[in-house]
């Protein structure tokens, strides 16, 4: 099992507060890993450290390596643009860019240098086909994203995230916001597509997490309690806080 | 415990709220309608082509032509917006994207206070500063005679003028920009100025029209500062080192004095007619561009 991305000792301040602390955690390559843990322990920050989206906050002081392809990001030097377009991203609500329908997967096709109207045509109507968006949306290519409803919203983002070429995809509760047979498609399209991909799925759905998930990684407080493979973790957790955790304490 | 019961006080409550409503929706055609009809016995007398479009302002003799007041508002106001709009749209794009946090805590004030300051101080100011920068260094620069007094000062003045009112609304626009926006974009692999480039100004494109439109209304209507330095001459400018006259300043310098001539009076509440009719004529134009541009 290929390791494709390698967390050591990450921590991360808000102040004096101590958001996360000493996280080590090893995601597998081609796998879905799912992230869990109750509300404000910090899956999200985790994610976000992960293509250093963590730098648009100043107020945060990360410290400790992430390693993608043995390549610490955080080293000084590190393309950040082009580590942040080897991710796709799909956060809890859909933010489509403020352009047509057409143009949110072209213009991420151009930053990844994809030039030629033909060719773009064609790779946007595969986007849209793979995001099972194309029936719809075909007739309306030149409207602004903005008018289309959220699930559908998340497609397209989803679609984008695909059009950058990413190896890894992050999705923070993607399917929050949305109606069941959106969600239903965006957790099969991930199954679907794990053999290409590295994919980590924040969720607070435990139902969703045994579905989906190949390994867990669950977080209390800012530490990971426990990691491991998906079937392990919910037939067999070692610790107590997963335990009560998965009998549905927290909630 | 209360005079009325609950229905009456709700009737009374609804009947207060749809009055004030009425009055606010009808202020601006009560205005107009004042106007106009202060302004007849000068419209009785010539068309409204006559008035907008001669140059000859002889009171005494009873010619009223507005185009020189009209050109002068013009081009000082456009010039105004010309100056104030890129830089209050690279500062507000700089404190709020690239600068410290700690910057945009110190703008802030800076900005309340310049808004503050009376325009009688911006027109000495201006007087004082600008109306000799132009005459020894701007004018000569490009080869003009000129006395300072001119369009340009005015132009120059009124923009300082501006910039906190167009600057505020502009921050607030891109602060209200949220922040997931900015990351989804980001984790396309955009660099930031990409960003700012190709999404944040897209997405802010309304609220910029309506700054700038909001600057325009207000740069048309100022008296004060502008009339200070602008030269006050009645004649139609030519280059931006000619002074000029401006409508408010016709209103400010004449009004009150001038009885004794027939439909003087008149003439100044048709200029007063003419500054409603396009700040009312902006107004509606950038409503026009937000909706069209809203739709992202
Ligand atoms: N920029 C920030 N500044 C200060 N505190 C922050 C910042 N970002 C996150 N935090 C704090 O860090 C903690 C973890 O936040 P995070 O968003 O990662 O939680 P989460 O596990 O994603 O929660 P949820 O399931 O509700 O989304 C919270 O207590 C939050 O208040
Ligand atoms: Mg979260």
């Amino acid at each position: 099992m290929e390791t494709a991305i390698r967390i050591k000792d990450l921590n991360v301040f808000a102040g004096k507060t101590q958001i996360l602390n000493d996280i080590n955690v090893e995601i597998p390559k081609n796998e879905i890993t799912v992230i869990l843990g109750p509300s404000g322990c910090g899956k999200t920050t985790l994610l976000k450290c992960m293509n250093r989206l963590t730098d648009l906050y100043p107020e945060l002081k990360v410290s400790g390596e992430i390693l993608i392809n043995d390549k610490n990001i955080f080293a000084p030097g590190a393309d950040i643009s082009k580590l942040r377009q080897s991710m796709g991203l799909l956060s809890q609500r859909p933010y489509p860019l403020p352009m047509t329908i057409y143009n949110n997967i072209a213009y991420a096709l151009k930053l990844r240098g994809v030039r030629g109207r033909r060719k773009l045509h064609l790779l946007v109507m595969d986007y849209l086909k793979q995001a099972n968006l194309y029936e719809e949306v075909r007739q309306r290519l030149r409207e602004p994203a903005s008018r289309l409803s959220i699930g559908q919203q998340q497609r397209l983002c989803l679609a984008r995230g695909l059009a950058v070429n990413p190896d890894i995809i992050l999705a923070d509760e993607p399917t929050s916001a949305l109606d069941p047979i959106s969600s239903r498609f965006i957790d099969e399209k991930f199954q679907e597509i794990k053999p290409h991909f590295t994919i980590v799925v924040v969720t607070h759905v435990l139902r969703q997490a045994r579905r989906i998930a190949d390994n867990v990684i669950f977080m209390y407080m800012g530490e990971v309690v426990e990691q491991g493979p998906a079937k392990e973790f919910f037939e067999n957790p070692r610790e107590e806080k997963t335990k009560s955790y998965l009998e549905g304490m927290f909630n | 415990m209360y005079l009325l019961n609950r229905h009456q006080r709700h009737v009374v409550n609804y009947s207060w709220m749809l009055f004030s409503l009425l009055i606010i929706a009808f202020l601006p055609f009560m205005l107009f309608g004042g106007l106009y009809f202060k302004s007849f016995l000068l419209l009785k007398t010539h068309t409204l082509k006559d008035l907008v479009f001669s140059h000859s302002w002889h009171p005494s003799r009873g010619e009223f032509g507005f185009y020189p007041f009209i050109v002068g508002s013009v081009w000082v106001t456009l010039l105004a917006i010309f100056i104030s709009t890129p830089i209050c749209l690279l500062t507000a794009i700089n404190v709020t994207q690239y600068a410290k946090k700690r910057f945009l805590r110190i703008m802030h004030p800076v900005i309340d206070i310049l808004a503050g300051i009376p325009s009688v101080v911006y027109g000495v100011w201006g007087i004082l500063v600008i109306v000799p920068f132009i005459s020894r260094y701007l004018g000569p620069w490009f080869g003009v005679q000129t006395m300072g007094y001119s369009i340009l000062a005015g132009a120059f003045v009124l923009s300082i003028m501006i910039i906190p009112f167009i600057l505020n609304i502009m921050i607030e626009i891109f602060r209200a920009i949220p922040t997931e926006l900015k990351e989804a974009t980001l984790s396309l692999g955009t660099t930031k100025w990409q960003m700012v480039k190709h999404v944040l100004l897209r997405k802010a494109l309304p609220g910029i029209i309506a700054s700038v439109g909001f600057g325009l209304a207000r740069a048309f209507g100022e008296t004060m500062a502008v009339l200070m330095v602008v030269g006050n001459v009645i004649k139609v400018p030519h280059s931006v080192f000619d002074p000029g006259y401006t409508l408010p300043a016709l209103i400010a310098n004449n009004y009150g004095e001038v009885l004794s001539i027939p439909q003087y009076d008149s003439a100044l509440m048709f200029a007063a007619l003419i500054l409603l009719a396009v700040s009312l004529f902006f107004n509606l134009l950038m409503h026009f561009f937000i909706a069209r541009y809203n739709k992202y």
